[in-house]
């Protein structure tokens, strides 16, 4: 249906081309080439790429209907790419539904909360874990001692995850009573209990107070520390400056910039499309603070 | 102990203990009725309760187990109780095939679409009279097990209540088991349920095959213990009760639905003093239910239970 066009070169002749999978940064896990989609003739990505890169936090920044959600909805195996190749691990997943890219070990969160809310926090943890049952159904419909044994394993592997995201104490209420930094944490848990190498964040400080911006914050560098790599759409430039490594800027469906947080911040383009006068002073202090931390 | 384990006590209990309190033998037959149509919902409720796919058609695989077992001994020269089993296994074939496409659809579009399979059961049952003596029904032959033939309300009534108690431990088993987080999970959300590695199109069919063999296995209980099947079992109106009885029951809860059935079939039987008006009177006692009791009676009691102590 849409025809790949040769890559537009993007401002400033940045491209969104492929690299090799283990550059001067690290080990490259997930590589978009070139993403294109179109929705009824309106084009909203085009030319789009990027790199993941094991323990390596990546920000995607963009105004409003950038295209960002939909890059990670394409990069997820929820929309399929018009145009453009995605690369999980060296294999090409560019058609792989989402359920098979979990078990490549890419998961996500959702902007707009995806919470399973008839169940209680930790089920929604232990549905998480799905990949590591082993049980059939034969087993599961008649409790065989493998459904009992997967069912105690789980459970202790998503009262674990509950306690990583701070959330031990809401183990066994309904999701739907929690607050909203919560479910955003109990996401970010669920997405954790897959096991990814790969973990796709949308927007995951989206409404949630200073301390849960915090919290979160600390959560995704402890992720990342342990050799995941983290893909976050953001729009707190404080912590997108604070905790990426890596920055994308989308505008309009298309490549604006990326490079090093400071980079894209002093990128006149950026500044004026997006971040405007105050995103950049927003962006100095929080890169201010950062220095003082380090 | 387990919600799980107090919930099959309970209704061994009541399947023990009712019959001390039957003034006739008829009644061993009404309460074998119920136990049969609870084994029915109980699987629809695994596909709308634990899964959140509507059936409209769940009737139809009523029909296919109790018509198997109906003309299987004619038909295939098999005892009458090994067509009980045939009969699972047909309409698990047949949700095999027919579900694939269908579970595509959500919502309406799937409403719409089992009620067409619904409708086409009936329709084959109604004009291949030459085989299944179209819509005057056909007789079952009684089941024999090892040379005892199995007669009289009483019999039947131990027969499917236990048979109703297996169905129920299976589906509170799935329920409580890594498969039912997985039907809870797209339940809940389909997109999150696929990023965390759930085959969604495959555990919808599976959940639509084991409600197809519950269906089955209570059409061909059906059949023996009416010793007549006409294709009214698999109709239109058959597969609403079925659905009526899982929602006034309680959607999420496996004992709602054997309550909604008990309900479903006791009313009629009660309310026959009412004469014409009985209908109505159903009606506006099943629209009362939902009013007032909207999550379903089991759960909606339980809720009060909770509260009161308090």
């Amino acid at each position: 249906m849409n025809a790949t066009r040769p890559t537009a070169a993007a401002p400033g002749g940045r491209e969104g081309v492929a690299r090799p999978r283990v550059d001067a940064r690290g080990e490259v896990l997930l590589t978009a080439e070139d993403i294109g989609i179109s929705f009824g003739g309106l084009r909203a990505l085009d030319g789009v790429g990027f790199a993941a890169r094991a323990g390596e936090v990546l920000a995607i920044i963009g105004p409003n209907g950038a295209g960002k959600t939909t890059l990670f909805n394409i990069v997820s195996g929820l929309y399929r790419a018009g145009a453009g190749r995605i690369l999980l691990d060296g294999r090409d997943v560019t058609q792989a539904p989402p359920h098979r890219l979990a078990a490549l070990g890419l998961s996500r969160t959702f902007q707009n909360l995806q919470v399973f809310f008839r169940m209680t926090a930790a089920e929604n943890v232990m549905a998480g874990r799905h990949l590591h049952e082993p049980s059939g159904l034969f087993a599961d419909l008649f409790r065989l001692p493998a459904a009992r044994r997967a069912n105690t394993a789980t459970r202790r592997a998503a009262l674990a995850l509950l306690a990583e995201v701070g959330l031990a104490d809401a183990a066994d209420r309904p999701a739907g009573s929690l607050p909203y930094g919560a479910l955003k944490r109990l996401e970010i848990a669920r997405a954790l209990a897959t096991g990814p190498r790969v973990l796709l964040l949308d927007e995951p400080a989206a409404g949630c107070n200073a301390v849960e911006t915090e919290e979160i914050d600390r959560l995704i560098a402890q992720v990342a520390a342990r050799g995941v790599a983290v893909v976050l759409i953001e729009h707190d430039m404080k912590l997108v400056m604070r905790i990426s490594r890596h920055v994308v800027v989308l505008n309009q469906g298309r490549m604006l910039a990326e490079g090093t947080p400071e980079q894209v911040r002093s990128d006149p383009e950026v500044v004026a499309a997006y971040l405007g006068t105050h995103g950049v002073a927003e962006a100095s202090r929080a890169g201010a603070r950062g220095d003082q931390h380090a | 102990m387990s919600a799980r384990w107090a919930t099959l006590l309970m209704l061994a209990a009541v399947i023990a203990i009712i019959p001390w309190f039957f003034p006739s033998g008829f009644y061993f037959r009404v309460a074998a009725l119920i136990w049969v149509t609870a084994l029915a919902a109980v699987g629809l409720q695994i596909l709308m309760g634990q899964a959140g796919q509507v059936s409209l058609g769940h009737a139809g695989f009523v029909g296919i187990g109790a018509y198997t077992t109906a003309l299987g001994p004619k038909y295939l020269g098999l005892d009458v109780l090994l067509c009980l089993p045939l009969g699972a296994a047909v309409a698990a074939a047949v949700a095999f095939v027919v579900g694939r496409p269908i579970l595509r659809l959500k919502g309406h579009y799937l409403a719409v679409a089992t009620l067409g399979f619904g409708m086409l059961v009936t329709m084959v049952l109604v004009n291949e009279v030459g085989i299944t003596g179209g819509p005057d029904g056909t007789r079952v032959p009684r089941a024999a097990l090892f040379g005892w033939v199995i007669r009289g309300g009483e019999s039947f009534y131990w027969i499917t209540g236990g048979a109703l108690l297996l169905g129920v431990w299976v589906a509170l088993n799935l329920q409580h088991s890594p498969s039912g987080r997985a039907l809870a999970a797209l339940h809940d959300s389909e997109v999150a349920a696929r990023t965390v590695g759930i085959d969604v199109a495959r555990h919808k069919l599976r959940a639509f095959v084991i409600a197809a063999v519950y269906g089955a296995v209570a059409g061909g209980l059906l059949a023996l213990l009416n010793g007549f099947v006409t294709p009214d079992a698999a109709g239109f109106l058959a597969s609403i009760e079925y659905v009526t009885m899982v929602v006034i029951g309680g959607l999420a809860s496996v004992p709602g639905a054997v309550v909604g059935a008990a309900l479903l079939v006791l009313l009629p039987q009660a309310l026959t003093f009412l004469h014409e008006y009985e209908q109505a009177v159903i009606g506006l006692l099943i629209m009362l239910f939902m009013i007032f009791l909207r999550i379903g009676i089991v759960p909606g009691l339980a809720a009060l239970l909770r509260r009161k102590p308090a």
